[in-house]
């Protein structure tokens, strides 16, 4: 159970955060939309506590996270980042061991172990344990990174934009694990960017517009075209994908004239 | 105990014994010829009494009677050696070798610290004005007829506190703000000093102090250096797991519960004192620091846990060797110009006069040595070698 109460967050006198509340519970999936710039990133930091907010209260569990020490917060909040590359040769085991620091004292149990092991197999990357993470796609490494900080035991998952530099299939397989964790009681807290795989995994969406947030609520709600022309200034049609069952976002682009008027020949030529 | 690798620990196992055997046979190295074997005798009886009198010492205090001189003298060797030979390996050589190792095993612990830290392949222990600040110490303590040791020590332990405190934005240290803060400060120190040496009448010495040697070495300072060192690697070896946790970014190792601003502190003040330490005794000797931490990575890889122990290993081992080479080098290429009638070598000879009894600088040989093997590390490797 997260409670983010009246949080303001400014860097200088440029205000990020305009009095941000999100509630959540365990179990949930929340994505976190909004355009660049809108804060996004902010509120998952600061809930964190990497950025300590100006105002407001932020708790776990009825707990303000101000009287929690940096090693509680580690054990009730995992975050993972936009991870490009890590350029050390740590083994896969070492980097998801990494995840039990907040745990370890002086050297790590057999307990330990074993909770690595099972984040490596929940996150299908137990047969990579032994490869350097310099050597791993950037689907895989941040599968590494997700089973790290599944390793933390946290209750709460935070993800900054965990697939935007990925292919397809490494943002399904990424978002279907993240997703399974959330069905297994953790509290999983994505930004995202791409507002139909949002309307298709979370439970609830945050749309945040200039440290504001402009609607929250299940993907019906927030995702319609009044609240996306607001926010991203961009006119959309919000349609009902039957293969999914859930909303489709298709911005209302002109179609593209160039390409309707190919003849039949030049289309024969290019193939041929 | 931390969890390593099998090859992890033996490859520490091997570098231990190697620097053992490295201190005894390079004690045995010198003008006069002491052969090994009775070098390690005499350096066991000296271990031997000193053990001896340590515990009569404790005792005594405690009350306790105790008289175990039958004991110690049924584990002593047979006395072969006359006093003059005792006298150059307990009182001449040994304080000099060991003082060398303690030195190679502080830049090294220290020169990784930091590269692991700043997460710079270029930081070495010298990085952020350490080593100007204990020269202008040096010059300062030279011209003004102060001691060397304490005042460059102090030198070089404040510099460290004003670039970190300069450095300091907020409550924090950024990296980069650290890195070009120390740079300044040290072209400001190395102007002070080229001032003071300027107007010194010490020119000569200072430089060679500058250049890092170990001819003055002695029994009180292999202990000092001994305490602050011995303290401050085993402080650090504390620290790498936070150092490896580190390593994949700030922000991460902040959401691991990592206080990252801490360690950080702690790592620059440790890493400040050893540094210190061993320049304040032995001059500035560069390179150590720097390819030591490098080259161990490149053996057994970046976790710390290994990485560091193997570096100070490596940098006692490497630091005694350049030593010995550096101390008998000269009679050594005396022997070898006299020994032949070849033109260029008697106009060297009449050039340079006397060899006998001088030392080269040690900081001269580690990077002779030390930047060929480098190179080729870099060459054989065709990647990046700080991974």
């Amino acid at each position: 159970m997260l409670e983010v109460n009246g949080v303001i967050v400014r860097y200088g006198n440029r205000q990020i955060l305009n009095q941000v509340d999100l509630h959540a519970e365990n179990g949930k999936f929340v994505g976190i939309i909004g355009p660049n710039g809108s804060g996004k990133t902010t509120l998952v930091k600061t809930i964190n506590n990497i950025i300590k907010p100006n105002a407001g209260s932020i708790t776990v569990d009825g707990r303000s996270i101000d009287t929690m020490s940096s090693i509680e917060i580690a054990k009730n909040i995992a975050m993972v980042s936009q991870v490009i590359s890590i350029n050390f040769e740590f083994t896969v085991e070492d980097v998801v061991l990494m995840g039990r620091t907040p745990y370890i004292k002086g050297a790590e149990t057999h307990e330990d172990m074993e909770i690595v092991q099972d984040a490596m197999k929940k996150t299908k990357i137990l047969h990579l344990k032994d490869r350097f993470v310099t050597q791993l796609s950037g689907g895989e490494l941040q599968k590494v990174i997700i089973a790290r900080a599944l390793a933390q035991n946290p209750k709460i998952l935070l993800l900054d934009e965990p697939t935007s530099h990925l292919d397809i299939t490494n943002q399904i397989d990424i978002l279907n694990l993240v997703k399974d964790a959330s069905r297994k009681g953790i509290l999983v807290i994505a930004v995202m960017h791409d507002l139909n795989l949002a309307a298709y995994y979370c439970d609830k969406i945050y749309l945040l517009r200039d440290g504001d947030v402009i609607s929250s609520g299940t993907p019906d709600e927030v995702l319609t075209p009044s609240n996306i022309k607001t926010t991203y200034n961009i006119d959309v049609e919000v349609i009902n994908n039957q293969i999914t069952n859930s909303l489709y976002v298709i911005p209302r682009l002109e179609p593209l004239g160039k390409k309707t008027q190919l003849s039949q020949r030049d289309i024969m030529s290019t193939f041929a | 105990m931390p969890k390593y690798s099998g090859s992890v620990r033996s490859v520490i196992i091997a570098l231990a014994v190697i620097l053992l055997i490295v201190v005894v046979s390079n004690t045995a190295i010198g003008t006069t010829n002491i052969s090994p074997v009775l070098t390690a005798k005499i350096i066991y009886m000296g271990l031997l009494e000193w053990v001896q009198g340590t515990i009569l010492w404790t005792l005594s205090l405690t009350g306790i009677p105790f008289d175990g001189s039958a004991f110690f003298n049924s584990i002593s060797p047979d006395v072969t050696w006359t006093d003059g030979q005792e006298m150059i390996i307990m009182g001449i050589r040994l304080p000099r070798v060991l003082l060398a190792a303690l030195v190679g095993a502080a830049l090294a612990t220290a020169g990784c610290s930091m590269q692991g830290l700043l997460k710079n392949p270029l930081a070495d222990p010298y990085i952020i004005g350490m080593s100007s600040g204990a020269a202008l110490g040096a010059a300062i303590g030279f011209t003004l007829l102060l001691p060397i040791q304490l005042i460059s020590f102090i030198f070089a332990t404040i510099t460290i506190f004003v670039v970190y405190n300069i450095s300091k934005v907020g409550g924090k240290v950024p990296v980069d703000t650290l890195l070009l803060a120390g740079i300044a400060i040290s072209f400001f120190l190395s102007a002070l000093t080229s001032f003071f040496l300027f107007f010194s009448e010490s020119l000569h010495q200072i430089i060679y102090w500058m250049m890092g040697g170990f001819w003055n070495a002695s029994w009180d300072k292999v202990k000092i250096t001994l305490v602050i060192v011995f303290t401050g690697i085993l402080l650090s070896y504390r620290h790498s797991w936070n150092l490896n946790v580190m390593l994949l970014g700030e922000e991460q190792a902040q959401s691991l519960g990592v206080n990252i601003e801490s360690v950080k502190k702690q790592i620059l003040v440790i890493s400040a004192l050893i540094t210190a330490a061993a320049v304040s005794v032995s001059g500035i000797i560069g390179f150590v620091g720097l390819i030591i931490p490098h080259i161990m990575r490149n053996i057994i890889g970046p976790d710390h846990r290994g990485l560091l122990p193997a570096s100070t290993l490596m940098g006692a081992i490497f630091l005694v060797l350049s030593d010995t080479f550096a101390r008998t080098f000269p009679s050594k290429m005396q022997t070898v110009l006299e020994s032949n009638d070849i033109m260029l070598f008697q106009v060297i000879l009449e050039r340079i006069g006397s060899l006998q009894g001088v030392d080269l600088p040690v900081g001269i040989v580690t990077a002779l040595f030390g930047a060929p093997f480098f190179i080729y590390l870099l060459r054989k490797r065709r990647k990046s070698l700080y991974a």
